[in-house]
């Protein structure tokens, strides 16, 4: 017998759910919204899910080897950023803005911070950020469902907010069936991915809860004074890119808070900011930009709310 | 019925199966043992016999006067054929005695003791110091000391640790299963040296036959007795509820504060194999000569729970339990989760091996770093709230001026943290150049 054996120090064995694993979770999760958003929006969903994955994964390859690191696309962490990018653009978007986007996503926010775990803000959103800063007409331009022509509609947050329209199609806001970004229009399909996410223990319940929790809870006191005004709660959880955001950009862990006592700070901020957006500022929708301002304290929140030491 | 638990922790995979339903089975002495003088944490031994002298079973061969040390016993009555340094499981080299078996088995006079719970609560320790008792659940540490209260704590519990947390090993299932009244009875000692007024013994659900058998027992002894009861507590079955500070906070919901010991808050935590160390001792008057270890993996013949002899070389006992049918790749002394890996086959085993794992090549587990994805499954993971992302990001960045608030010190290095990192990051490893730099400091 040979006898030269392995020496290591403990553990000796380690959970079978390394980084690629929990990004194919985030992946086959997404598979319900991508489908609701080719049934919804056709031939222009599935180009530019495409466009976005293959650019992303393209970005990240080619900057690693600029930058003479290790090319890790194996991780398939581009992959979902780039499925996400698409996931939050209009079905109308000309494609080269999505390529800038990506390069945005993956080389700006991601690779130049240090690459993955590094970055700072989330790589989907602050792509769209940009694009939405430079762009803001193709970012604003929305497609109704079924139809291939942009047409300058609005969406159902934009309805009721400039259009003081209270006559919510709440079935379309729950199958998907109204304008809106790609992958944020259809709450059944995204409830089906978070539902899947959690049962994996791929993301913490709290920081969705509690985003969710907190714009609930705003949004019934505001329709409670004033209904006239401010919709109801079930129409700002269902509209606009609320469940998107708190189910699978809120709960990213590269950008989010290590701690319990953090993510709910986290959650809570998300949902606060995004309300004070929907309902007071001047624009629809503030999802994207509660998310990238709650992720810039995320470092602060770490550290300010440290575990209590054992036994103290 | 209602598990109890601490905060963080994870459920392993258990491979219990493999020896589980073995029975525990005496292993023939081997022609030579080689005994390491020093089995213990404390001052080390200095043999007391001299080459060329015969020595019966339970003669005494190496002690040391320091308070904090045990004594070691020849297992097997013989020749010593040289005292010379050896490598063994835990500490690399330490003095060791080659001891020659004659077969015989000629023992020195055991003092046998019919009541021994009468007896005097200096004499009871002096029993378990002269026996060479040390905590069997493989932390090593003299018994008699643990269970010298200082004058100024007082002690209301005594928890009895049945909760064999870490995965494959079976051997204290095994003993709980099979010695349940031996078992029982060394803990009345304990608790009549320490004079509590609560027992609780506490084991994992997936444990049900001792804690059924132990149950069954420990109702007869109540019911007969005057004395304070034994109370069997059924456990969560969650990766660390062994670690004496897990155990004592889901039973009693009591944290011991940095630094501090169990006594501190008015605890004492013995494992069922040192409770049963002290029956032997106290009743059959046997020192410390022997021990239940799991010998357990996919490579071995024959895996099960076996009493071997201290001193038998790892190859001598495994030959005699069976052998291999495919060859070791990694050789695990204590469990696959604080094991400590084995070079060797030529080590001897000593007081503290709870079991040894042998992993054929295809079950090795070898993973690369990746980057951190703060996923915070460490610090959700943590039985003693510690971040240890952080402290891995303080060591690799020289963050030091985050020290003070990371208190990489309360480690106790059970390593649930790296076996959860999805990016197999060795955080333990991480987190032990942290306490390197706190102790330059001091």
């Amino acid at each position: 017998m040979e006898e030269n054996f392995y020496i290591s120090p403990g553990p000796h064995i380690f959970t079978k759910s390394k980084t690629p694993k929990m990004m194919k979770d985030v992946i086959i999760a997404l598979i319900p919204a991508i489908f609701a958003a080719a049934y919804f929006f056709k031939l222009k969903a599935i180009i530019l899910i495409l466009v976005c994955t293959v650019s992303c994964v393209v970005f990240e390859a080619l900057i690693q080897a600029l930058l003479k690191r290790k090319v890790t696309i194996l991780d398939l962490s581009a992959v979902v950023t780039g499925i996400l990018l698409a996931m939050i653009m209009p079905p109308s978007l000309p494609i080269w803005t999505t390529v800038l986007g990506s390069l945005i996503a993956i080389g700006l926010t991601k690779q130049l911070f240090g690459g993955l775990g590094s970055n700072i803000f989330n790589p989907a959103l602050l792509g769209r950020a940009f694009l939405m800063a430079a762009f803001p007409t193709y970012l604003t331009r929305w497609n109704a469902p079924f139809t291939l022509e942009a047409v300058t509609g609005a969406t159902p947050l934009g309805m009721v907010k400039f259009g003081h329209n209270m006559n919510i199609n709440f079935g379309g806001l729950f199958t998907g069936n109204v304008s809106g970004s790609l992958g944020e229009t259809s709450a059944l399909a995204l409830l089906i991915g978070g539902a899947y996410l959690l049962i994996k223990k791929t993301i913490d319940w709290r920081v969705p809860l509690a985003y969710i929790g907190t714009v609930m809870v705003i949004s019934f006191v505001t329709n409670l004074v004033a209904p006239g005004t401010y919709a109801g709660a079930l129409f700002h959880v269902l509209a606009g890119g609320l469940l998107i955001g708190a189910i699978f950009m809120a709960t990213d862990p590269v950008t989010s808070p290590v701690t319990k006592a953090g993510r709910w700070v986290f959650g809570i901020g998300c949902g606060l900011i995004t309300m004070v957006i929907r309902l007071w500022g001047g624009l629809p929708e503030g999802v994207m930009y509660s998310i990238l301002l709650m992720n810039a304290i995320t470092p602060l929140l770490n550290r300010l709310t440290r575990p209590r030491r054992y036994g103290t | 019925m209602f598990t109890k638990t601490f905060r963080g922790g994870t459920h392993l995979s258990e491979h219990k199966e493999l020896t589980v339903d073995k029975k525990i089975k005496a292993l023939n002495a081997p022609a030579e043992i080689i005994l390491p003088l020093s089995q213990h944490i404390g001052a080390p031994n200095r043999p007391i016999v001299n080459i060329g002298d015969s020595l019966k079973v339970g003669q005494r061969i190496g002690e040391a006067d320091a308070f904090v040390s045990a004594p070691v016993h020849s297992p097997v009555s013989g020749k010593v054929k040289a005292i010379s340094t050896f490598f063994n499981a835990v500490s690399g080299k330490s003095p060791a005695v080659t001891i020659e078996n004659d077969g015989k088995n000629e023992t020195i006079a055991f003092a046998k003791r019919e009541e021994p719970e009468t007896l005097p609560k200096d004499e009871l320790i002096k029993i378990i110091k002269d026996a060479g008792i040390v905590g069997m659940g493989g932390a090593t540490f003299p018994t008699h000391v643990k269970l010298n209260i200082p004058k100024e704590k007082s002690i209301d519990t005594l928890i009895v640790n049945g909760a064999e947390c870490e995965p494959y090993l079976t051997c204290d299932h095994r003993l709980m299963l099979e010695k349940t009244s031996e078992i029982l009875k060394g803990i009345k000692l304990v608790a009549k040296i320490l004079g509590v007024k609560n027992i609780i013994l506490g084991i994992e659900e997936n444990k049900l036959s001792a804690i059924f058998a132990l149950e069954k027992q420990a109702r007869q002894i109540n019911k007969n007795s005057t004395q304070i009861p034994i109370q069997i507590i059924m456990l969560k079955t969650k990766y660390p509820q062994g670690g004496e500070k897990q155990l004592l906070g889901a039973i009693l919901k009591r944290e011991v504060p940095p630094g501090k010991l169990p006594l501190d808050v008015g605890v004492v935590v013995q494992n069922v194999g040192t409770c049963f160390a002290i029956y032997e001792a106290a009743y059959h008057g046997k020192p410390l000569t022997e021990r239940c270890v799991t010998f357990t993996g996919n490579p071995l013949r024959e895996p099960g729970n076996f009493v071997i002899k201290l001193g038998m070389r790892l190859r001598d006992a495994i030959e005699s339990s069976g052998g291999f049918k495919e060859d070791p790749a990694k050789i695990i002394v204590g469990g696959p989760m604080m094991g400590v890996t084995q070079y060797s086959l030529d080590i001897p085993i000593i007081k503290g091996v709870t079991g040894v794992i042998f992993l054929s090549k295809r079950e090795l587990e070898v993973f690369e770093e990746t980057p951190c994805i703060r996923c915070a499954k460490c610090v959700d993971i943590c039985p003693v709230n510690l971040m240890p992302t952080e402290i891995m990001r303080m060591v690799k960045y020289s963050k030091w001026y985050n020290m003070p608030k990371l208190h990489a010190t309360d480690c106790m290095e059970c390593g649930a943290c790296a076996y959860t990192c999805p990016s197999s990051i060795p955080l333990v490893q991480y987190i032990k150049l942290a306490k390197l730099e706190e102790l330059k400091k001091k």
